[in-house]
């Protein structure tokens, strides 16, 4: 069973005549297994963002099917998957419905009726989840764009989804607030066993993933480990994407003529450098 | 600016800040409905003692309350100079055509002076001891009531509380607009009144454009968590204490009072 299935999926945006910004999804093939870490990536306009909005129903696919657990996704069980697949977006800003950090958290829980001590219980889950327990009564515009995001995380967690997409929500933030994001993901993930979907175009947020999906112009493209995804280089800049600044470094050593291997760990690289530099002297 | 305390609340423990903000609301309205029934100084004497009473109970600082009336400063000027001159009396000190002053005048425009300050003091004191947050939920839970003819108080409260929550995020972005428009050349400080008021066009502009982007991705964020099914609960609900109780029978003592008052001892004077 899957997590999550995209079956000959179909969807189109705008007319491709008029819109610059049109685009479309054929036939589109993907799957998910249970506790996976899946990083999607793409340069704009290739369908990754679609592709979340589609897996929990705010977009509605123009034909084939979407099974959660081996759930159809339909009009009738939109608030049942909607609880198994939460969503967290982009802007920081743009999230969070209340002032105060736990009326935030709870909206999700007071929205399927949950019991009160039930929707407190999940708060404290999810504020300690996303290591914010101290900052439940502050202020949500007071709060850093790491923490802000921390928060639109912890709103989702409230409604306890196995699968989790995050849908370029480090985008927006500083280097510290995207660290700060991708630790509670990992976490999420190995601790809570969240199935994860990372949208993302930061390629070194893709090495920590258990596999990579790149696409482009609504296609799925390439599909592999990080470690595979990231050797064919010359494939993904043909994809407008950039290549992780280890692997940028690798391969122009190589092209300087040292025989480095592909490596994403940077350690094993210095090891190698350094193996290099014994030889040559 | 950018707390949910923008505004005017002033953060304290004391007794009126943890009165219910129903209870507060209410308050101010018993006490609205009392100076207007209060027909003689006595009766608003006892409406001032009422309020010094709650003033001496919230902690704030004596400026903080004056500095509420200086805002309705103009108003009460205006009123106290135009019921001085217009309103006629038996006793004239002083009269030039339509023009003067009388005994009664004098009596009535400070009759109605008091009134309004003491009518600016209890609606500040309100803002002042109160959250906004906790203003819409104590104003969603007193329109609940509403819910019988099927108005959308769920959703009413939901509209405050986001609009309260975008007031910070939106100030910021005005701000970023502006400096982004002052860098262009953009001049908002000088000029007549009309070209300071066109110059903020070009803020405007933008600033409603992301706002609306922001509120269609705001709607589909809170889709992601379920928004629009049929049932919601409230996660935090409002509770009376011992001190509204105290509270509520302190209004209901000041009506009772200005009434008798009223009956008793007639008009001004």
């Amino acid at each position: 069973m899957h997590a999550l299935e995209f079956r000959d999926v179909d969807f189109s945006y705008g007319d491709p005549s008029q819109d610059a910004n049109a685009f479309r999804i054929r036939k589109l093939n993907f799957t998910v297994e249970e506790g996976e870490f899946v990083a999607v990536l793409g340069h704009n306009g290739s369908g990754k963002s679609t592709l979340a909005r589609l897996a929990n129903g705010i977009l509605t696919a123009d034909g084939g099917e979407i099974r959660v657990f081996d759930t159809v996704l339909g009009e009738k069980n939109l608030f049942e998957i909607r609880k198994q697949v939460g969503v967290v977006f982009q802007n920081p800003d743009n999230q969070t419905v209340a002032s105060i950090v736990e009326d935030d958290v709870a909206f999700g829980a007071e929205n399927v009726a949950l019991p009160r001590e039930e929707i407190g219980r999940r708060i404290d889950f999810a504020l300690g989840a996303v290591g914010m327990r101290e900052l439940r009564g502050a202020t949500v515009s007071r709060l850093s764009g790491g923490q802000k995001q921390r928060v639109a995380i912890a709103g989702v967690l409230a409604l306890k989804p196995r699968i989790m997409i995050l849908d370029e929500s480090t985008a927006m933030l500083d280097p510290r607030g995207r660290k700060e994001i991708i630790d509670v993901v990992l976490r999420l993930n190995k601790e809570e066993k969240i199935t994860v979907v990372l949208v993302t175009h930061f390629m070194e947020e893709a090495l920590l993933a258990d596999r990579a999906v790149v696409m482009n112009r609504g296609d799925i493209v390439m599909q592999g480990a990080p470690s595979e995804i990231f050797a064919r280089s010359d494939e993904l800049l043909a994809y407008n994407l950039a290549l992780p600044r280890i692997a940028v470094i690798t391969k122009s050593l190589r092209e300087g003529g040292m025989s480095v291997k592909d490596t994403l760990d940077i350690s094993s690289l210095a090891d190698e450098i350094a193996g290099e530099l014994k030889c040559g002297s | 600016m950018k707390d949910v305390a923008f505004g005017q609340y002033y953060p304290a423990d004391s007794f009126v800040h943890r009165l219910d903000p129903r209870l507060k609301i209410l308050f101010l309205i018993a006490y609205i409905v009392a100076i207007f029934v209060a027909s003689n100084f006595y009766g608003l004497a006892l409406c001032a003692a009422v309020l010094i009473l709650a003033v001496a109970l919230s902690r704030l600082p004596v400026g903080k309350v004056f500095r509420a009336v200086r805002g309705a400063l103009i108003l009460v000027i205006f009123t106290a100079v135009i019921n001085l001159l217009f309103h006629s009396g038996k006793t004239v000190y002083w009269s030039c055509g339509i023009l003067c002053i009388s005994k009664e005048g004098i009596l009535f425009s400070a009759y109605l002076v008091i009134r309004l300050v003491l009518l600016v003091i209890c609606s500040s004191l309100l803002t002042y001891t109160t959250t906004p947050v906790a203003l819409t939920d104590g104003i969603e839970s007193l329109l609940t009531p509403l819910k019988w003819i099927r108005f959308p108080v769920h959703a009413l409260a939901l509209i405050m509380s986001i609009a309260l929550r975008m007031i910070p995020t939106l100030m910021e972005e005005t701000e970023r607009i502006k400096n982004a428009q002052k860098a262009r050349g953009a001049n908002f400080e000088s000029g007549n009144p009309l070209r300071r008021v066109k110059a903020f066009i070009p803020i405007l502009v933008p600033l409603l454009l992301s706002a609306f982007r922001r509120a269609d991705e705001l709607g589909d964020a809170m889709e992601a968590r379920c928004y629009g099914g049929k049932k919601r609960v409230k996660y935090k609900k409002l509770r009376f204490s011992w001190r509204d109780l105290l509270a509520a029978i302190l209004a209901a003592a000041l009506i009772a009072g200005v009434v008798l008052l009223r009956v008793y001892l007639g008009e001004i004077v």
